[in-house]
């Protein structure tokens, strides 16, 4: 059974009820109708917690341990897949993976966080936290892409860069402040999809692109609702009230109206729910938007991001 | 029954024997906990005149040391950050600006503004770290934005002075694209060959160490000034152990190849200068 989430208690229960009754049921004593029954008022309560999630709940959500990652968008949505390792300056980060592709038979670039799904891979992956090294191989790909003419694709998915020694000796911020600065001047379409956590720095440093997509039930905030309490608040177990205040749904920041492009829909539950159906989603936010920016030429490409991310103000009158 | 009486009255607390002095006139200095008469601080640039200490000045006072005698001309005074998302933690975001403004007697946490270095002319922003701890919200951007965009325009070079806690949480999201908005303005300003001096001021962290302050042509500091990505209680937190000594610090970073070099407060205008004039013919 996929782990499941506190909010979702009560469905979960009701679903296993359901599958209980039908396993008992034969030709003879059949259920069908307290089935029916009972799976109509799981359908009832399903569109009850999820038509009025908090803020928080959707956080959790976006962090769901059996969300789809990086990779497994990449096994659905494109063909042709290498990857690609390492800043060639220090060493291979395993927080983002980067490689080329196709979609739909026209080659790509793809750079995105990865986390892991058990105990081991997620201590590989770092939690998804990229180290600077991270930053700087997707500077290299995205480069690359630039030098070859292809359009690059990247997935946000993380809590945010990594906080340690190493990090900070090696130049976290020089390395997120470069990529934002050269994705800036890129001369090929970049498109964004916040996949499950946008972190902060950590997430913006593979996001300055043409076009931003957040999925139904992903997040984006400038810090994590636990360390926004723990700052303004003194505590951080008061992250769901800071979750409200940053108001980091894919929804508010859909509502700012200049921020992001697309609210790409999930399936029912969550993409965790059915990864495939999620990918398709993306696939096809994808191209309908790589088709909107092939007419841009690659001056034009660099001044619609720059103009983008310039009318991104609030200014009291 | 007591052996003995208290005859005695108890010995004053260590609190009563303090010697009260004037307000102001003595200051302490935070690093070698030395008792210096204030004057002898203002008259050594704010720096302690025992040990080096650099402490922390506005952004006025800043502007003044760094410009020529009444060169600046201040821009976008006017703009004001707006409480977009009516952000409320302990306090609403609108009680902070307004308190803010009131504190600082300045509309947002930067000074932007064209002035002379020693005759030369140049674009400058000073953040300041009194106006809720120098964070960039989306004012903080915009500014800065436009002042880069003004030099562009008249050919100017770029220094910004950082001291900041990082992007203002109270405007989310916002203030995370004003990271994006600033470093895209700092790549028009690269592509003209114009030079931009950063100078890290105590502190800078977060995500303004993390977009324009680390993309100097130049990255200056002052002495023991503490810049970083994340902040050192953070770390801490994160990988539960105690810090090396000088962790974050200038040195430190001038050591890690982060910054060229550390220019102490008295030699700043003339340092700035002459790196200026390496790279740009007025």
């Amino acid at each position: 059974m996929q782990p499941y989430l506190d909010f979702e208690k009560p469905l979960i229960e009701l679903e296993t009820k359901i599958r209980e009754l039908k396993q008992y049921s034969t030709t003879d004593t059949s259920f069908s109708s307290e089935i029916e029954k009972l799976e109509k008022k799981a359908e009832k309560l399903h569109k009850e917690i999820f038509s009025k999630l908090s803020r928080w709940q959707r956080t959790q959500l976006a962090r769901v341990p059996g969300r789809p990652f990086t990779l497994e968008y990449v096994n659905y949505i494109f063909t042709d897949w290498f990857e690609m390792h390492g800043d060639r300056l220090y060493r291979d980060d395993p927080a983002i993976v980067c490689g080329f592709a196709r979609l739909e038979g026209e080659p790509c670039a793809i750079i995105g966080h990865q986390k892991g799904r058990d105990t081991k891979e997620k201590v590989y992956r770092n939690f998804g936290m990229p180290h600077p090294e991270g930053y700087r191989k997707a500077l290299r790909i995205m480069k690359m892409a630039e030098e070859f003419e292809l359009p690059i694709f990247t997935f946000v998915d993380t809590p945010g860069a990594f906080p340690g020694i190493g990090a900070e000796e090696r130049g976290q911020a020089e390395a997120i402040a470069r990529n934002l600065r050269e994705m800036a001047g890129l001369k090929v379409p970049v498109i964004t999809t916040v996949t499950g956590e946008g972190g902060s720095g950590g997430a913006l440093a593979i996001a300055v692109a043409n076009r931003v997509l957040m999925m139904e039930y992903s997040i984006y905030s400038v810090i994590s609702p636990e360390g926004c309490a723990a700052i303004l608040w003194g505590d951080g177990g008061m992250a769901p009230q800071a979750a409200e205040a940053l108001k980091l749904t894919a929804q508010d920041i859909d509502a700012l109206g200049d921020v992001i492009d697309d609210v790409i829909p999930e399936p029912s539950g969550g993409a965790h729910n059915d990864p495939e159906a999620a990918a398709k989603n993306v696939k096809e936010y994808l191209l309908k938007n790589l088709n909107e920016l092939k007419y841009l030429s690659p001056d034009e490409l660099v001044e619609h991001r720059y103009q983008k991310f310039r009318a991104m103000t609030r200014i009291q009158e | 029954m007591a052996w003995f009486k208290k005859s005695k009255a108890p010995l004053p607390k260590a609190s009563d024997k303090k010697v009260h002095m004037p307000e102001g006139l003595w200051t302490k200095c935070q690093n070698c906990q030395e008792i210096i008469y204030s004057k002898e601080i203002e008259r050594n640039w704010n720096v302690c005149p025992k040990c080096d200490y650099h402490f922390r000045i506005t952004s006025q006072e800043r502007l003044d040391l760094i410009l020529d005698k009444d060169s600046f001309v201040e821009m976008d005074v006017e703009l004001k950050p707006k409480d977009f998302l009516d952000f409320k933690d302990s306090k609403k975001y609108r009680d902070r600006i307004k308190a803010a403004i009131k504190k600082r007697a300045i509309n947002e946490a930067v000074i932007c503004g064209e002035g002379t270095i020693n005759e030369l002319p140049v674009m400058v922003a000073v953040l300041d770290f009194g106006y809720m701890g120098g964070s960039m919200g989306s004012v903080v951007g915009e500014k800065i934005t436009r002042a880069i965009e003004h030099a562009i325009d008249h050919r100017r070079p770029v220094i910004i002075f950082s001291s900041s806690g990082g992007a203002r949480m109270q405007e989310s999201i916002m203030s995370l694209m004003q990271m994006a908005k600033t470093s895209a303005a700092l790549m028009r300003l690269k592509e003209m060959n114009l030079p931009f001096i950063s100078v890290l001021l105590d502190p800078t962290t977060g995500g303004v160490t993390a977009s324009f302050a680390m993309l100097g042509d130049i990255n200056m500091a002052e002495p023991r000034a503490l810049i970083g990505f994340a902040g050192p209680r953070v770390i801490e937190q994160t990988i539960r152990q105690e810090l090396p000594e000088g962790f974050q610090r200038a040195e430190y970073l001038l050591e890690h190849g982060m910054v060229d070099m550390i220019v102490r407060r008295s030699e700043m205008k003339d340092r700035i200068s002459q790196v200026l004039r390496m790279f740009f013919k007025s």
